[in-house]
């Protein structure tokens, strides 16, 4: 309730007036940044969270152990990487930011518990974390009962949406429609083999990508497989995809599975050059373990590829190469928690606040003219907007620019007539 | 489903759907072995038994990357020699670890489990430290990709040949070092009565070393195998674990014949159900029997008789 009765005393003019007089005393004792824009702490946080004159404090939580560690490590990277870019250019608000790093550990209930900690006793604010759904879903009600703001970065199955989360990756919708559209449009393809990891992210983008093929392209769906998370032997499988004979593999195949599958693929003779393949689940970061010489040739249905040729991805690449060794390599999910902090920023500073309250209402319609992927924008479900990608497989472990749509997809996290 | 399908098709799919079911098997008891000579003979539960696995793993890739900078002109035979490394690497470690650890538990059966657990989870951090945490791509030399053409519809993957191959050689190694060799039946008499053994003159506690940097040795060397179908990063082992135990009790934790007889069958009901139902849903069917036969039997297939 406080907050609203500050809100409504706040005119535009009485916040400029009060950063101008924040700013006097600062200058003659801190002389390097710019505090003409450094509002007074009062009047920018509110509900009390860890935000001071000079500081303010995010948490960034994933798994920096555990089985999750191989993908959110490169989310982590990309998190530390856009914190140390924004504190270059003089921070929000006139506030470097500072940030405490948590443990998830791969186990969601770790994650609820540290969300809690980072919320409640170190009162950061914003939390750029999470990767699996299974994550979120622990995290969602912890976010929401001590009203917590998560930056979200991983593409997922959709069908969720909370005041208290940011998604910056893409939903299921934007991730598999345009692809498969393309697929069939370019390829002529008519039938399709999905094959996924046995969770509800495949299952939930493989029920849509069903519906597309059969409703919309008038396609048909010769075969549909799960294998447990884990699973490393999946001859059988390719030997039912010789027999079907299908225009396009579509899989959504997870983990270390990824790379025997691909392996494998590749030793039972299935050239991938010649029969079409559309994943949806290999960025660069998988790459490196399934090798580019196993998945050369493939396509992958992604928003962002470490190639993609605009400025702002020019400046952004050899910026992370720089902070983090010359052979890393930047996925699509990597990109996209690249996103978090900037988005995070940009909504603090055109809410003029550091009140979760306040960001959760001005999210939507907040832009990303830097994202490396090109623009976004976030959407009133907070989901952003943003372009789908084809990408090619090389030797190399890059993708080439295959087709990208021309213009923004809108994030429809909960799809009509897909359900 | 067959209705669409030529005769001729169906016949090549069968063969190889068959040669795939022998792939998987030389697979569980490529993997198992190492565990069989540790459980069964020595009745150390060994969860740490994966982690050996990509130990074996690591110096492949760490061995193929050597060659690759040192040695181009060598790559394509870098394989045996990083076989032999990994089997080295793993055994040593094995053997420290028998010497640290698990000598001081042979009294306490059970806490072997939790004890080598905890080291799955030490060593899984190690890699993690040393290695990264993004999973390593080991680059194989050519003649071991793709596959064989048989005709013009059959073909057999090469690196499941070679799995094939390595198999029955480590299996014949592994039955003359046991029953053969002198050094084997010290091995039997310490698992059939230590008291006695120790009686005349065997000195068990270096049987009980070997014996376990024997059966880490041999997962070094599966690990580095696997390299050819799966996946190398820091927690890969556990994808292998639950399997090699599942191998191993079912087929009656004392016995390499039981073992073996019991990757067979798990490999070949599974790899026969997921040809004709989904992935999951045949692991589902493949447990239920092995659980079904287990109530009814469960000293597993073959079981020897050992005196407490």
């Amino acid at each position: 309730m406080s907050d609203e009765t500050n809100q409504g005393l706040q005119s535009a003019f009485r916040r400029k007036l009060l950063m101008g007089m924040a700013a006097i005393p600062a200058v003659t004792m801190l002389p390097r940044s710019s505090f003409a824009q450094t509002p007074a702490t009062s009047a920018v946080n509110t509900t009390g969270l860890a935000v001071t004159d000079t500081e303010v404090t995010v948490g960034i939580l994933h798994s920096a152990t555990g089985t999750m560690a191989i993908s959110e490590t490169g989310s982590i990277e990309a998190e530390k990487l856009a914190i140390e870019q924004i504190n270059a250019a003089g921070g929000v608000l006139g506030r470097k930011i500072k940030f405490i790093q948590e443990d998830g550990a791969s186990d969601w209930p770790t994650f609820a518990e540290k969300a809690k900690k980072l919320l409640v006793n170190d009162k950061v604010a914003a939390i750029m974390g999470c990767w699996t759904s299974a994550s979120r879903k622990a995290v969602l009600p912890v976010m929401e009962q001590y009203n917590g703001m998560l930056y979200y970065p991983t593409f997922y199955e959709g069908l969720e949406q909370s005041k208290n989360v940011i998604y910056t990756g893409q939903e299921a919708t934007q991730q598999i429609l345009a692809g498969l559209n393309w697929i069939a449009k370019e390829k002529g393809a008519k039938s399709f083999f999905f094959i996924g990891s046995d969770y509800i992210w495949p299952r939930t983008s493989n029920k849509i990508a069903r519906k597309h093929v059969e409703n919309v392209l008038k396609g048909k769906v010769v075969g549909e497989e799960y294998y447990a998370l884990g699973s490393t032997q999946f001859n059988s499988v390719i030997n039912k995809i010789k027999l079907t004979k299908p225009d396009v593999i579509f899989t959504d195949v997870v983990g270390g599975s990824n790379v025997a599958f691909y392996k494998q693929l590749k030793a039972a003779g299935i050239d991938l050059s010649k029969q079409a393949l559309l994943t949806i689940s290999v960025t660069e970061d998988e790459i490196d373990g399934i090798g580019g010489e196993n998945i050369a040739g493939a396509y992958a249905c992604m928003k962002y590829f470490q190639s993609l040729d605009n400025a702002n991805n020019k400046a952004f690449v050899p910026a992370f190469k720089k902070m983090w060794g010359e052979k890393t390599v930047i996925g699509d999910v990597t990109q996209a928690a690249y996103l978090g902090p900037w988005l995070w920023k940009l909504t603090v500073e055109k809410a003029g606040s550091f009140d979760v309250d306040k960001i959760a209402a001005a999210s939507p319609g907040v832009e990303f003219k830097g994202a490396p992927e090109g623009y976004v924008r976030i959407h009133e479900n907070h989901h952003l907007w943003s372009k789908t990608r084809v990408g090619r497989a090389k030797l190399d472990g890059q993708f080439e620019l295959i087709y990208e749509t021309a213009d923004l997809v809108e994030p429809d996290p909960f799809p009509k007539g897909y359900q | 489903m067959f209705g669409d399908y030529s005769i001729g098709d169906l016949g090549s799919i069968f063969v190889m759907q068959g040669f795939a079911g022998l792939i998987l098997f030389s697979v569980y008891v490529l993997m198992a072995l190492g565990l069989a000579i540790i459980f069964g003979q020595m009745g150390v539960i060994n969860m740490a038994h994966g982690e050996f696995m990509i130990l074996g793993a690591y110096v492949t890739w760490m061995t193929s990357n050597v060659f690759q900078s040192y040695l181009p002109s060598l790559f394509s035979g870098y394989f045996f020699l990083a076989m032999i490394l990994a089997f080295l690497a793993s055994g040593a470690l094995g053997m420290l670890v028998e010497w640290v650890l698990i000598r001081h538990l042979y009294k306490r059966p059970l806490d072997t489990l939790l004890a080598t657990w905890g080291l799955s989870l030490m060593l899984q951090q190690a890699y993690r430290s040393i290695f990264g945490a993004r999973e390593v791509g080991v680059e194989l030399p050519q003649w071991m990709l793709g596959s064989l053409h048989v005709t013009d519809s059959i073909e057999v993957p090469i690196n499941g040949v070679f799995v094939m191959g390595l198999t029955v050689l480590i299996t014949i190694a592994v039955a003359y070092i046991m029953f053969r060799s002198r050094w084997g039946r010290q091995v039997r008499a310490v698992v059939q009565n230590r008291i006695m053994a120790g009686a005349v003159g065997i000195n068990t506690a270096k049987v009980d070393r070997y014996t376990f940097a024997l059966g880490c040795g041999i997962a070094g060397v599966a690990g580095s195998a696997f390299t050819m179908i799966g996946s190398t990063g820091p927690t890969s082992g556990q994808l292998y674990i639950v399997d090699t135990f599942l191998v191993v009790v079912f087929g009656g934790a004392a016995s390499l014949l039981g073992t073996i007889a019991s990757a067979f069958s798990i490999s070949q009901t599974q790899s026969t159900l997921e040809f004709f139902m989904s992935g999951s849903m045949a692991k589902v069917l493949t447990l239920l029997a092995v659980v079904g036969i287990l109530m009814l039997r469960p000293q597993g297939l073959f079981a020897l008789k050992v005196r407490k």
